[in-house]
């Protein structure tokens, strides 16, 4: 039987239903997991995601090109091919794709998270006999502390700064990352300030129905802001810029995944780092790929090899499925990674409507594991 | 042990020396005496012995954590330390359980007599096994990486001894230079040594060095020096700078980074019991072997061994070169003339039968050999007519198997520093190539998981063959984004080593080119590091072969040696330009001078 889907030059491709998952060029017809740059371009004729992503992935691509949604569970057909979309947990809006035809089911996971996330609905596990999966974390070394545990040392740090005068920042990815965080630490402790970038998200999400404590936008001409007091929700690449001196000493922190590591965390040269991702942890990978019953598993970015190798040590057929998609990744200073929070510069992208059409930005966005 | 853990993530979380120093202050004063014993002992590198094999380890740690060994080494390719990579692996430790009780374990001597003598004294491996695990169950990830580098001997703080002196100095109110020799000394077991240590009325004779006068590169052809006889000259050699100080019938040797090092030359240290009291000779330590005289990279060996064995001291015997005596009788001769020192030198070197060391010529590749007995050396003259005559001494450096030639004022005293105009070194030039980054694997420490250790290869006949491995000369920001290229580019994984595309090209100098029967190139290259990325250039117009070959030296290399048991790598670069460096290169700065 013909593979259901298969990698094209343009992304992720059914063939039967003629239709593009987080397509990489400019295509017909795109269905997209979740509105973070690497799987939601613009110059498509007509989008299709999940309805309570529908606000995010208007902010993100802006004009009127068309957006059409599915609720979470429910389907529609292309060429005879039925597509549903259901909860992956990473963002707001993020869905993992469900293609049957022919007797055959494939889902596409695009980036999920296993943990809980009180600014989107919960990951849900959904039955098919191939799954196409994530592994940007799957090396077992990542697993990840319970997200309380990691509100707790994040308003314990933003205390420990009050106390010696230091505004905090914490650099964390613009869609995502950033709302989950304010919606995890305690409001109560002093002001919260958002960067545009993540301003312009956090009005989408409200938009949408997603609760949030206040969150001040910094503006644009001021002199002072929050200083000693407040805590400052900004994407990394303000780090170091002269965008931080409105607010006198502070102490930066970043929460990633990536903040497991030492040495990674010492590169970026932070004190501070909080392991915090919106893409699953190694056992969540696992138990994820459990869930689907799959027999059959095709493992895009992240460490995707060493993960396949895991999988067929179960029983698995698993392989590696060559993508552009990047994933988190550890290390971008200036080019244009736009995924989710990575530690470098990216958050610009989210910033700046026109850089993800530009074509330098688009070809080092494009640059992912190419195994 | 909480205590030291958290001290061990301070340092680790700090990279400015004044922060660390402050650290190590406070840490220093909170500490029970005897803890502080044995901390001391450990953050100034002394040798532990390791209490289980990593490989064991390694081995156990999979099967906690349920993972197939393979899948150990993809992590610990992707983290950059073991110690690190199995704290993180192991499973969640288990509350309530037994082994909660040794976190407890109070003070850090207590953890090392509870946990890691214990097991390191158990010598049924079962048992071993049993005692690690229930460690294991009892610690979080932080305190296991440190658990797990008292364990394997392995736990390295990012602090010199000389930084651990000084922190001490500023707990018992003395000199740093006076805290190192009492470090040096210092037998560190129990609370009594760590009082004794910090006691400010302690004192000591002071064997502490002269700071080294350094020579300035000379960057220009020495005809503007003026006539060659007022200048001493000699050959730059390819050693370590150090001061052999001998007061108070004690021997200190140092390093130009005043790192105390006689422990790891013992055969020098011994034999410098005949010096006349009172004597303090700067020179250079080199290895000399069947009378000849090794490089720098044999040294470093030596230069890492902090307790070398009877077979380290054989394989690579090292000799005291002596350039220049500074203090005679307890005298301090520094503001005397060079030339007067000089004779002294001579006189002394009479008196106690050192021989001279010529450098194997160009003509003759044997150099004479250097008649056995003693350790110590003499800094032979060159005694050129003319300024053309220094050139072309120059101009056989390489073969000789030395740096260059030094230019010494001969009517100059020893100053401070580096002085211009007093003391020049006139380095040969090095050998340069562009070469295509052909493979790369990921870095350690602050290079975990980034792609920087680079293979590179020249072109021979179509085909791109290896002919280095470099490691330093990019900034950080290039490293990034030679990594993303490498990512980008990838056409082969084979463990955590990445061939790539052709397509980046380097410019790398390096010291030497010698023939060699174990370099599939049939080429060995010493020394070599990055100069520049050359983003101008194609792979298509890198060098051949050809060019490579050109290069080499004529005279024959000098047999391998046998390799000591666990050496460490050896330094990664020489004299990286730029501002990136890893440790390697540093440790290599650090040592390698510079007259």
């Amino acid at each position: 039987m013909a593979d259901l889907l298969v990698v094209s030059d343009a992304g992720l491709y059914c063939p039967a239903g003629d239709f593009w998952i987080d397509p990489w060029r400019s295509v017909p017809r795109a269905v997209i997991t979740h509105a973070h740059a690497d799987h939601a371009r613009s110059g498509c004729d007509r989008y299709l995601c999940a309805a309570p992503g529908k606000l995010v992935m208007r902010s993100r691509l802006g004009g009127t090109v068309p957006i059409d949604t599915l609720r979470y569970g429910e389907s529609t057909t292309f060429n005879g091919v039925t597509v549903s979309l259901h909860p992956a947990g990473h963002v707001l809006g993020s869905a993992q794709v469900r293609v049957e035809h022919g007797g055959q089911v494939w889902v596409v996971s695009g980036d999920y998270k296993t943990a809980p996330d009180p600014t989107c609905a919960p990951f849900e596990p959904v039955r098919c006999d191939v799954f196409i999966t994530e592994s940007t974390f799957g090396l077992p070394i990542y697993r990840w502390p319970a997200p309380e545990t990691i509100a707790a040392e994040i308003d314990a740090w933003w205390r420990a700064n009050q106390a010696e005068g230091k505004t905090s920042v914490l650099l964390a990815y613009a869609l995502g990352k950033a709302q989950r965080l304010a919606a995890m630490v305690d409001p109560s402790i002093g002001p919260i300030h958002g960067h545009g970038a993540v301003m312009k998200l956090v009005r989408a999400y409200r938009d949408s129905g997603v609760r949030l404590p206040p969150i001040d936008e910094v503006p644009a001409r001021a002199k002072r802001v929050g200083q000693g007091r407040a805590l400052v929700i900004a994407p990394p690449s303000v780090a170091g810029s002269g965008w931080l001196r409105v607010f006198g000493e502070v102490a930066v922190a970043q929460a990633s995944g990536w903040m497991t590591v030492r040495g990674i965390r010492r590169r970026r040269g932070f004190g501070t780092g909080f392991v915090l991702s919106d893409h699953a942890d190694f056992p969540g990978l696992v138990s994820a790929v459990e869930a689907t019953g799959a027999r059959r598993v095709l493992v895009t970015h992240g460490s995707s090899e060493s993960f396949a190798r895991f999988l067929r040590g179960r029983g698995l057929e698993a392989d590696v499925l060559a993508t552009r998609f990047t994933g988190e990744q550890p290390d971008r200073d200036d080019a244009g990674d736009p995924s989710d929070d990575t530690l470098g510069a990216d958050g610009e992208h989210e910033t700046e409507e026109s850089v993800p059409d530009d074509g330098a930005a688009v070809d080092s966005a494009l640059r992912g594991e190419q195994p | 042990m909480k205590r030291f853990t958290d001290l061990s993530w301070r340092l680790d979380a700090t990279t400015k020396t004044s922060e660390k120093e402050a650290l190590l202050v406070d840490y220093f004063r909170a500490v029970p005496p005897g803890d502080g014993a044995v901390a001391v002992r450990i953050l100034s590198g002394g040798r532990q012995s390791r209490a289980v094999s990593t490989a064991l380890l390694r081995t156990w740690a999979a099967e906690a954590a349920g993972i197939p060994d393979w899948l150990v080494e993809e992590c610990y390719a992707h983290v950059g330390d073991l110690a690190e990579t199995l704290a993180l692996l192991l499973p969640e430790p288990v509350a309530g359980s037994g082994a909660e009780a040794a976190t407890e374990w109070g003070g850090l001597a207590d953890c090392l007599r509870g946990t890691v003598e214990r097991i390191r004294a158990e010598a049924d491996e079962e048992r071993k096994r049993a005692m690690v695990e229930e460690v294991w169950r009892g610690l979080g990830p932080a305190e296991r990486i440190v658990w797990h580098k008292f364990l394997t001997g392995g736990l390295r703080l990012g602090v010199s001894r000389t930084l651990v002196a000084r922190a001490l100095s500023v707990v018992a109110g003395v000199e740093p230079a006076e805290m190192l020799e009492r470090l040096v000394a210092a037998r560190l077991e129990t609370a009594e040594d760590y009082l004794e240590l910090l006691d400010p009325a302690a004192s000591a004779t002071s064997r502490r060095p002269y700071p080294f006068f350094l020579a300035a590169p000379l960057d220009e052809p020495p005809a503007g020096l003026g006539d060659v006889a007022g200048w001493q000259v000699e050959w730059k050699w390819d050693g370590a700078r150090a001061q052999l100080v001998r007061r108070g019938g004690e021997t200190a040797l140092w390093t130009r980074g005043e790192e105390l090092v006689g422990e790891r030359f013992p055969e020098v240290v011994a034999a410098a019991d005949r010096l006349p009291e009172g004597t303090v000779l700067d020179g250079e330590l080199l290895v000399i072997r069947g009378g000849r005289q090794l490089g720098f990279d044999q040294l470093s060996k030596r230069l890492h061994r902090k307790a070398p064995t009877r077979r380290d001291v054989a394989a690579l015997p090292v000799a005291f070169l002596a350039y220049d005596l500074l203090e005679s009788g307890g005298v301090d001769l520094r503001g005397e003339p060079l030339a007067s020192r000089r004779q002294r030198l001579e006189a002394l070197a009479a008196a106690e039968g050192w021989p001279g060391l010529e450098p194997r010529s160009a003509d003759e590749p044997v150099q004479a050999p250097v008649p056995e007995g003693t350790p110590f050396l003499l800094s032979p003259l060159l005694a050129p007519a003319d300024w053309a005559a220094v050139a072309s001494a120059r101009a056989t450096a390489r073969e000789r198997g030395v740096e260059g030639v030094m230019l010494k004022r001969r009517d100059g005293a020893y100053g401070v520093g580096r002085t211009r105009g007093e003391w020049w070194k006139w380095k040969i030039e090095p050998l340069e190539i562009d070469a295509v980054l052909i493979g790369a694997v990921a870095g350690h420490g602050r290079r975990a998981g980034l792609h920087t250790d680079y293979t590179f290869g020249v072109w021979d006949d179509g085909r791109l063959v290896k002919i280095a491995n470099a490691y330093s000369g990019l900034t950080d920001k290039e490293l990034t984004e030679v990594d993303r290229i490498i990512r980008a580019t990838t056409l082969e994984k084979k463990g955590p080593w990445r061939g790539v595309t052709a397509s980046l090209v380097m410019e790398l100098a390096f010291e030497r080119v010698a023939e060699s029967t174990r370099h599939a190139s049939g080429v060995a290259v010493r020394f070599p590091r990055i100069v520049r990325w050359r983003k101008d250039k194609s792979p298509a117009e890198a060098g051949t072969l050809a060019d490579l070959r050109a290069l080499v030296a004529p005279v024959e290399p000098l047999s391998p040696l046998p390799s000591l048991p666990q050496a460490p790598r050896a330094p990664r670069s020489a004299r990286a330009p730029r501002p990136t460096s890893s440790p390697g290169d540093r440790q290599r700065r650090l040592w390698e001078d510079e007259a």
